[in-house]
Protein backbone atom coordinates (compact mmCIF):
# COMPACT_ATOMS: atom_id res chain seq x y z
CA UNK A 1 0.00 0.00 0.00
CA UNK A 2 1.12 3.09 -0.57
CA UNK A 3 1.43 5.21 2.34
CA UNK A 4 3.54 1.79 3.77
CA UNK A 5 6.36 2.54 1.15
CA UNK A 6 6.34 6.34 1.23
CA UNK A 7 6.91 5.73 4.63
CA UNK A 8 9.99 3.44 4.05
CA UNK A 9 11.61 5.97 1.77
CA UNK A 10 10.48 9.07 4.19
CA UNK A 11 12.92 10.98 5.55
CA UNK A 12 10.85 14.32 6.78
CA UNK A 13 8.96 14.50 9.17
CA UNK A 14 5.82 16.99 8.91
CA UNK A 15 3.37 17.91 11.77
CA UNK A 16 -0.15 17.81 10.78
CA UNK A 17 -2.71 19.24 13.35
CA UNK A 18 -6.58 18.20 12.48
CA UNK A 19 -9.33 19.76 14.12
CA UNK A 20 -11.33 16.69 14.81
CA UNK A 21 -14.73 16.00 16.49
CA UNK A 22 -16.86 13.08 17.45
CA UNK A 23 -19.81 13.79 18.47
CA UNK A 24 -20.40 10.59 20.70
CA UNK A 25 -17.44 12.06 22.95
CA UNK A 26 -16.93 15.63 21.84
CA UNK A 27 -18.60 18.78 22.91
CA UNK A 28 -16.63 20.81 20.50
CA UNK A 29 -14.10 20.12 17.85
CA UNK A 30 -10.71 20.17 19.14
CA UNK A 31 -6.77 20.10 17.38
CA UNK A 32 -4.77 16.79 17.29
CA UNK A 33 -1.42 16.73 16.57
CA UNK A 34 -0.08 14.18 14.50
CA UNK A 35 3.64 13.94 13.60
CA UNK A 36 3.86 12.13 10.12
CA UNK A 37 7.02 11.44 8.00
CA UNK A 38 6.45 11.70 4.39
CA UNK A 39 8.43 12.08 0.74
CA UNK A 40 8.02 14.93 -1.65
CA UNK A 41 5.00 13.11 -4.11
CA UNK A 42 2.84 12.72 -0.69
CA UNK A 43 -0.06 14.99 -1.11
CA UNK A 44 -2.52 15.87 2.15
CA UNK A 45 -4.31 13.12 1.62
CA UNK A 46 -1.98 10.65 1.51
CA UNK A 47 -1.14 11.59 4.95
CA UNK A 48 -4.22 11.99 6.39
CA UNK A 49 -4.28 8.36 5.21
CA UNK A 50 -1.21 7.32 7.00
CA UNK A 51 -2.69 9.24 10.17
CA UNK A 52 -5.43 6.49 9.61
CA UNK A 53 -3.19 3.53 8.79
CA UNK A 54 -0.60 4.21 11.47
CA UNK A 55 -1.19 6.63 13.87
CA UNK A 56 -4.94 6.63 14.59
CA UNK A 57 -7.88 4.40 12.96
CA UNK A 58 -10.44 6.58 14.23
CA UNK A 59 -9.84 9.51 11.97
CA UNK A 60 -12.75 9.88 9.51
CA UNK A 61 -12.20 11.67 6.50
CA UNK A 62 -13.54 11.64 2.28
CA UNK A 63 -11.88 10.60 -0.47
CA UNK A 64 -11.91 8.43 -3.41
CA UNK A 65 -10.54 9.32 -6.67
CA UNK A 66 -7.04 10.85 -5.65
CA UNK A 67 -6.65 12.25 -8.93
CA UNK A 68 -9.15 15.51 -8.78
CA UNK A 69 -11.97 14.60 -10.33
CA UNK A 70 -14.48 13.23 -7.67
CA UNK A 71 -14.25 16.10 -5.27
CA UNK A 72 -14.68 14.21 -2.20
CA UNK A 73 -11.68 14.94 -0.41
CA UNK A 74 -12.20 18.95 -0.48
CA UNK A 75 -11.52 20.61 3.52
CA UNK A 76 -9.68 23.41 4.57
CA UNK A 77 -5.35 23.59 4.39
CA UNK A 78 -3.93 25.83 6.40
CA UNK A 79 -7.40 27.88 6.33
CA UNK A 80 -7.89 27.47 2.13
CA UNK A 81 -10.15 25.67 0.24
CA UNK A 82 -8.25 22.73 -1.04
CA UNK A 83 -8.70 19.45 -2.66
CA UNK A 84 -6.26 17.41 -0.09
CA UNK A 85 -4.96 14.88 -2.85
CA UNK A 86 -3.78 17.84 -5.02
CA UNK A 87 -2.19 19.75 -2.26
CA UNK A 88 1.13 18.28 -1.60
CA UNK A 89 2.80 18.35 1.81
CA UNK A 90 6.25 19.29 1.04
CA UNK A 91 4.87 22.74 0.30
CA UNK A 92 4.02 23.37 4.31
CA UNK A 93 7.13 21.64 5.66
CA UNK A 94 8.18 21.81 8.05
CA UNK A 95 4.50 22.73 9.55
CA UNK A 96 2.36 22.75 11.43
CA UNK A 97 0.26 22.40 9.15
CA UNK A 98 -3.48 22.74 9.86
CA UNK A 99 -5.94 20.65 8.13
CA UNK A 100 -9.96 21.46 8.98
CA UNK A 101 -13.56 20.25 7.67
CA UNK A 102 -14.73 22.70 4.88
CA UNK A 103 -15.96 26.19 6.53
CA UNK A 104 -19.53 26.98 6.59
CA UNK A 105 -20.71 23.29 6.61
CA UNK A 106 -21.99 21.06 9.40
CA UNK A 107 -19.75 19.04 10.86
CA UNK A 108 -20.87 15.24 11.12
CA UNK A 109 -17.76 13.66 12.22
CA UNK A 110 -13.66 14.90 12.03
CA UNK A 111 -13.19 16.45 8.53
CA UNK A 112 -16.49 14.75 7.03
CA UNK A 113 -18.93 17.79 6.16
CA UNK A 114 -22.86 17.23 5.60
CA UNK A 115 -23.54 17.68 2.16
CA UNK A 116 -27.30 17.81 2.10
CA UNK A 117 -27.95 21.37 2.20
CA UNK A 118 -25.77 21.54 -0.81
CA UNK A 119 -27.56 18.19 -2.38
CA UNK A 120 -30.47 20.00 -2.55
CA UNK A 121 -29.53 22.98 -3.99
CA UNK A 122 -28.37 20.89 -7.13
CA UNK A 123 -31.71 19.47 -7.17
CA UNK A 124 -33.79 22.42 -7.20
CA UNK A 125 -32.54 23.88 -10.31
CA UNK A 126 -33.30 21.94 -13.11
CA UNK A 127 -30.06 20.12 -13.66
CA UNK A 128 -30.87 18.31 -17.14
CA UNK A 129 -31.69 19.82 -20.74
CA UNK A 130 -34.95 20.68 -21.03
CA UNK A 131 -35.06 21.15 -24.72
CA UNK A 132 -36.89 24.14 -26.35
CA UNK A 133 -38.56 21.58 -28.42
CA UNK A 134 -38.58 18.49 -28.08
CA UNK A 135 -36.88 15.96 -30.63
CA UNK A 136 -37.70 12.22 -32.05
CA UNK A 137 -34.52 10.59 -32.70
CA UNK A 138 -35.14 10.10 -36.21
CA UNK A 139 -34.93 13.81 -36.36
CA UNK A 140 -31.41 13.68 -35.90
CA UNK A 141 -29.15 15.20 -32.73
CA UNK A 142 -29.53 18.50 -30.89
CA UNK A 143 -26.54 20.39 -33.08
CA UNK A 144 -24.99 22.93 -31.68
CA UNK A 145 -21.88 25.00 -32.74
CA UNK A 146 -18.54 25.91 -31.11
CA UNK A 147 -19.13 29.40 -30.45
CA UNK A 148 -22.40 27.62 -28.19
CA UNK A 149 -20.46 25.01 -26.38
CA UNK A 150 -17.94 28.08 -25.59
CA UNK A 151 -20.46 29.96 -23.51
CA UNK A 152 -21.25 27.43 -21.19
CA UNK A 153 -18.21 24.49 -21.15
CA UNK A 154 -16.44 25.72 -17.88
CA UNK A 155 -19.79 25.30 -15.84
CA UNK A 156 -20.32 21.49 -17.16
CA UNK A 157 -17.01 20.37 -15.34
CA UNK A 158 -18.06 21.28 -11.85
CA UNK A 159 -17.09 18.26 -9.54
CA UNK A 160 -19.26 19.21 -7.24
CA UNK A 161 -16.67 19.37 -4.74
CA UNK A 162 -17.93 22.65 -2.65
CA UNK A 163 -14.17 24.43 -2.00
CA UNK A 164 -16.57 27.70 -2.96
CA UNK A 165 -18.66 27.24 -0.79
CA UNK A 166 -15.67 27.58 1.61
CA UNK A 167 -14.45 30.35 -0.14
CA UNK A 168 -18.06 32.06 0.20
CA UNK A 169 -18.36 34.72 2.73
CA UNK A 170 -21.96 35.32 1.91
CA UNK A 171 -22.44 31.66 1.95
CA UNK A 172 -21.29 31.75 5.37
CA UNK A 173 -23.63 34.45 6.46
CA UNK A 174 -26.18 33.18 4.37
CA UNK A 175 -26.40 29.08 4.30
CA UNK A 176 -29.76 29.21 2.15
CA UNK A 177 -27.76 31.21 -0.66
CA UNK A 178 -28.14 29.06 -3.56
CA UNK A 179 -24.32 29.61 -3.94
CA UNK A 180 -21.55 29.54 -6.34
CA UNK A 181 -21.46 25.59 -7.52
CA UNK A 182 -25.06 25.40 -7.80
CA UNK A 183 -25.25 28.75 -9.83
CA UNK A 184 -22.47 27.34 -12.19
CA UNK A 185 -24.68 24.17 -13.35
CA UNK A 186 -27.42 26.53 -13.30
CA UNK A 187 -25.59 28.60 -16.05
CA UNK A 188 -24.39 25.31 -17.69
CA UNK A 189 -27.86 24.32 -18.55
CA UNK A 190 -29.51 28.07 -18.95
CA UNK A 191 -26.39 28.81 -20.85
CA UNK A 192 -26.73 26.05 -23.45
CA UNK A 193 -28.60 27.08 -26.85
CA UNK A 194 -30.76 23.79 -27.15
CA UNK A 195 -31.79 24.48 -23.94
CA UNK A 196 -35.75 26.11 -23.62
CA UNK A 197 -35.79 26.42 -19.86
CA UNK A 198 -34.34 29.39 -18.85
CA UNK A 199 -37.51 31.66 -17.48
CA UNK A 200 -38.16 28.38 -15.30
CA UNK A 201 -34.43 28.98 -13.69
CA UNK A 202 -34.47 32.71 -13.87
CA UNK A 203 -37.47 31.98 -11.17
CA UNK A 204 -34.35 30.70 -8.53
CA UNK A 205 -32.24 33.72 -9.54
CA UNK A 206 -34.64 36.38 -9.04
CA UNK A 207 -34.98 35.61 -5.27
CA UNK A 208 -32.82 36.91 -2.11
CA UNK A 209 -31.20 34.02 -2.14
CA UNK A 210 -30.26 33.73 -5.57
CA UNK A 211 -27.78 35.56 -7.58
CA UNK A 212 -28.71 39.10 -5.06
CA UNK A 213 -26.92 37.48 -1.85
CA UNK A 214 -23.69 37.70 -3.98
CA UNK A 215 -21.43 40.60 -3.53
CA UNK A 216 -18.42 39.64 -5.97
CA UNK A 217 -16.22 38.59 -3.58
CA UNK A 218 -14.34 36.60 -6.21
CA UNK A 219 -12.71 33.92 -4.13
CA UNK A 220 -15.01 31.33 -4.91
CA UNK A 221 -13.13 31.70 -8.83
CA UNK A 222 -9.61 31.54 -7.10
CA UNK A 223 -10.12 28.10 -5.19
CA UNK A 224 -11.89 26.40 -7.88
CA UNK A 225 -9.90 23.13 -8.76
CA UNK A 226 -10.93 22.98 -12.32
CA UNK A 227 -11.43 26.54 -13.25
CA UNK A 228 -15.09 26.41 -13.24
CA UNK A 229 -15.19 30.17 -12.72
CA UNK A 230 -18.81 29.99 -10.51
CA UNK A 231 -18.13 33.77 -9.68
CA UNK A 232 -18.72 34.40 -13.57
CA UNK A 233 -21.89 32.12 -13.77
CA UNK A 234 -23.72 34.54 -10.78
CA UNK A 235 -22.55 37.85 -11.83
CA UNK A 236 -23.76 37.52 -15.44
CA UNK A 237 -26.83 36.15 -13.74
CA UNK A 238 -27.59 39.38 -12.02
CA UNK A 239 -27.44 40.97 -15.09
CA UNK A 240 -30.08 38.88 -16.88
CA UNK A 241 -31.99 38.80 -13.81
CA UNK A 242 -32.11 42.88 -13.75
CA UNK A 243 -32.70 42.87 -17.48
CA UNK A 244 -35.52 40.44 -16.93
CA UNK A 245 -37.11 42.67 -14.24
CA UNK A 246 -37.12 46.02 -16.36
CA UNK A 247 -37.91 43.64 -19.03
CA UNK A 248 -41.24 42.38 -17.24
CA UNK A 249 -41.98 46.00 -15.73
CA UNK A 250 -42.00 46.86 -19.44
CA UNK A 251 -44.54 44.26 -19.94
CA UNK A 252 -45.70 41.56 -17.89
CA UNK A 253 -48.18 40.21 -20.00
CA UNK A 254 -45.33 39.00 -22.85
CA UNK A 255 -43.52 38.13 -19.89
CA UNK A 256 -45.87 35.60 -18.74
CA UNK A 257 -46.40 34.19 -22.69
CA UNK A 258 -42.76 33.87 -23.10
CA UNK A 259 -42.78 31.62 -19.89
CA UNK A 260 -41.03 27.93 -20.82
CA UNK A 261 -43.83 24.94 -20.97
CA UNK A 262 -43.99 23.20 -17.63
CA UNK A 263 -42.76 19.17 -18.28
CA UNK A 264 -40.06 18.42 -19.91
CA UNK A 265 -37.87 16.59 -16.75
CA UNK A 266 -36.50 12.95 -17.80
CA UNK B 1 -20.40 13.40 26.82
CA UNK B 2 -22.65 14.06 23.29
CA UNK B 3 -21.78 16.65 20.98
CA UNK B 4 -24.79 18.28 18.62
CA UNK B 5 -24.93 16.51 15.57
CA UNK B 6 -24.04 17.95 13.06
CA UNK B 7 -21.90 20.79 14.56
CA UNK B 8 -22.21 23.84 13.24
CA UNK B 9 -19.24 26.25 13.97
CA UNK B 10 -20.55 30.02 14.19
CA UNK B 11 -19.57 32.01 11.17
CA UNK B 12 -16.55 34.44 11.33
CA UNK B 13 -17.54 38.15 11.49
CA UNK B 14 -14.48 39.00 10.38
CA UNK B 15 -14.07 37.49 7.59
CA UNK B 16 -13.25 40.66 5.65
CA UNK B 17 -10.09 41.37 7.87
CA UNK B 18 -8.67 38.05 6.38
CA UNK B 19 -5.59 37.76 3.49
CA UNK B 20 -7.72 36.09 1.06
CA UNK B 21 -10.77 39.13 1.18
CA UNK B 22 -8.37 41.48 1.06
CA UNK B 23 -8.62 42.53 -2.31
CA UNK B 24 -12.30 42.61 -2.10
CA UNK B 25 -12.24 44.47 1.39
CA UNK B 26 -10.29 47.18 -0.11
CA UNK B 27 -12.30 46.89 -3.77
CA UNK B 28 -15.62 47.97 -1.18
CA UNK B 29 -13.63 50.85 0.92
CA UNK B 30 -12.19 52.52 -1.91
CA UNK B 31 -15.93 52.68 -3.51
CA UNK B 32 -16.30 55.63 -0.52
CA UNK B 33 -13.62 57.27 -2.21
CA UNK B 34 -15.46 57.17 -5.98
CA UNK B 35 -18.95 58.42 -3.78
CA UNK B 36 -16.64 61.08 -2.37
CA UNK B 37 -15.28 62.66 -5.87
CA UNK B 38 -19.03 62.31 -7.02
CA UNK B 39 -20.03 64.31 -4.21
CA UNK B 40 -17.44 67.02 -4.63
CA UNK B 41 -18.56 67.50 -8.33
CA UNK B 42 -22.23 67.59 -7.19
CA UNK B 43 -21.54 70.33 -4.59
CA UNK B 44 -19.66 72.02 -7.48
CA UNK B 45 -22.59 71.77 -9.66
CA UNK B 46 -25.02 72.97 -7.54
CA UNK B 47 -23.19 75.89 -6.33
CA UNK B 48 -22.78 77.03 -10.07
CA UNK B 49 -26.46 76.83 -10.27
CA UNK B 50 -26.56 78.79 -7.21
CA UNK B 51 -24.92 82.05 -8.65
CA UNK B 52 -21.33 83.65 -9.03
CA UNK B 53 -20.50 84.01 -4.74
CA UNK B 54 -21.52 80.17 -3.98
CA UNK B 55 -19.30 79.27 -6.94
CA UNK B 56 -16.52 80.89 -6.17
CA UNK B 57 -16.83 79.68 -2.51
CA UNK B 58 -16.71 76.60 -3.81
CA UNK B 59 -13.60 77.02 -5.51
CA UNK B 60 -12.30 78.66 -2.68
CA UNK B 61 -12.87 75.49 -0.67
CA UNK B 62 -11.18 73.56 -3.75
CA UNK B 63 -8.10 75.44 -3.01
CA UNK B 64 -7.94 75.08 0.70
CA UNK B 65 -5.43 72.22 2.34
CA UNK B 66 -8.06 70.40 3.76
CA UNK B 67 -9.78 69.89 0.39
CA UNK B 68 -6.48 69.06 -1.14
CA UNK B 69 -5.28 66.21 1.40
CA UNK B 70 -9.16 64.80 0.98
CA UNK B 71 -8.73 64.50 -2.85
CA UNK B 72 -4.77 63.15 -2.10
CA UNK B 73 -6.67 60.01 -0.36
CA UNK B 74 -9.86 60.38 -3.09
CA UNK B 75 -7.20 60.34 -5.50
CA UNK B 76 -5.68 56.86 -3.71
CA UNK B 77 -8.51 55.43 -3.04
CA UNK B 78 -9.21 55.91 -6.64
CA UNK B 79 -6.18 54.11 -7.97
CA UNK B 80 -6.82 51.16 -6.11
CA UNK B 81 -10.51 51.11 -6.55
CA UNK B 82 -9.93 51.24 -10.46
CA UNK B 83 -7.00 48.40 -9.95
CA UNK B 84 -8.96 46.29 -7.95
CA UNK B 85 -12.19 46.88 -10.24
CA UNK B 86 -10.84 46.16 -13.38
CA UNK B 87 -9.86 42.91 -11.68
CA UNK B 88 -13.23 41.53 -10.74
CA UNK B 89 -14.82 42.71 -14.53
CA UNK B 90 -14.64 39.65 -16.33
CA UNK B 91 -16.38 38.11 -13.47
CA UNK B 92 -18.97 40.22 -13.77
CA UNK B 93 -19.84 40.09 -17.51
CA UNK B 94 -21.39 37.62 -20.03
CA UNK B 95 -18.72 36.16 -21.67
CA UNK B 96 -17.13 37.22 -25.29
CA UNK B 97 -17.37 34.30 -27.85
CA UNK B 98 -15.11 34.99 -30.57
CA UNK B 99 -14.37 32.47 -33.62
CA UNK B 100 -15.55 29.95 -31.03
CA UNK B 101 -13.03 30.66 -28.26
CA UNK B 102 -13.44 32.96 -25.22
CA UNK B 103 -12.05 36.30 -25.05
CA UNK B 104 -9.13 35.36 -21.92
CA UNK B 105 -10.40 37.15 -19.25
CA UNK B 106 -7.16 39.40 -18.51
CA UNK B 107 -7.55 40.90 -21.99
CA UNK B 108 -10.84 42.08 -20.40
CA UNK B 109 -8.97 43.50 -17.54
CA UNK B 110 -6.25 45.11 -19.32
CA UNK B 111 -8.99 47.41 -21.59
CA UNK B 112 -10.29 48.47 -18.54
CA UNK B 113 -7.31 49.72 -17.17
CA UNK B 114 -6.27 51.23 -20.64
CA UNK B 115 -9.47 52.68 -21.29
CA UNK B 116 -9.38 53.96 -17.60
CA UNK B 117 -5.54 55.40 -18.19
CA UNK B 118 -6.39 57.11 -21.36
CA UNK B 119 -9.24 58.92 -19.79
CA UNK B 120 -7.26 60.19 -16.96
CA UNK B 121 -4.58 61.35 -19.20
CA UNK B 122 -6.97 62.96 -21.49
CA UNK B 123 -8.85 64.73 -18.90
CA UNK B 124 -5.29 66.24 -17.61
CA UNK B 125 -4.45 67.40 -20.94
CA UNK B 126 -7.75 68.60 -21.32
CA UNK B 127 -7.76 70.80 -17.79
CA UNK B 128 -4.42 71.75 -18.92
CA UNK B 129 -5.13 73.30 -22.00
CA UNK B 130 -8.39 74.82 -20.77
CA UNK B 131 -6.26 76.44 -17.59
CA UNK B 132 -3.73 78.07 -20.87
Amino acid sequence: MLPDTAAGAASREIMIEVLRYRSETDLRPAWQVYRVPFTDDMSVLQGLQYIKDHLDGTLSFRWSCRMAICGSCGMMIDAEPKLACMTFLRHYYPGPLTVEPLAHFPIERDLVVSVDGFIKKIESIYPYLIPKTARRPEEGEYLQTPSQLARYESFSDCINCMLCYAACPQFGENPDFIGPGAMALLQRYNGDSRDGAQAKRMELVHTENGAWSCTAVGYCSEVCPKQVDPANAVNQNKTRSALDFFLRALDRHAHSESSAPDGGAP
Amino acid sequence: MRGPRPYMRPAESLWWAHPPYLAYTLREATGVAVAGYALVLLTGLISLASGEVAYDAWLGFLKSPWSLALHLLFFIGMIAHVWSWFQIMPKTMPRFVIGGRILPQNWITAAGLVVAMVAFIVTLVVAGWMQA
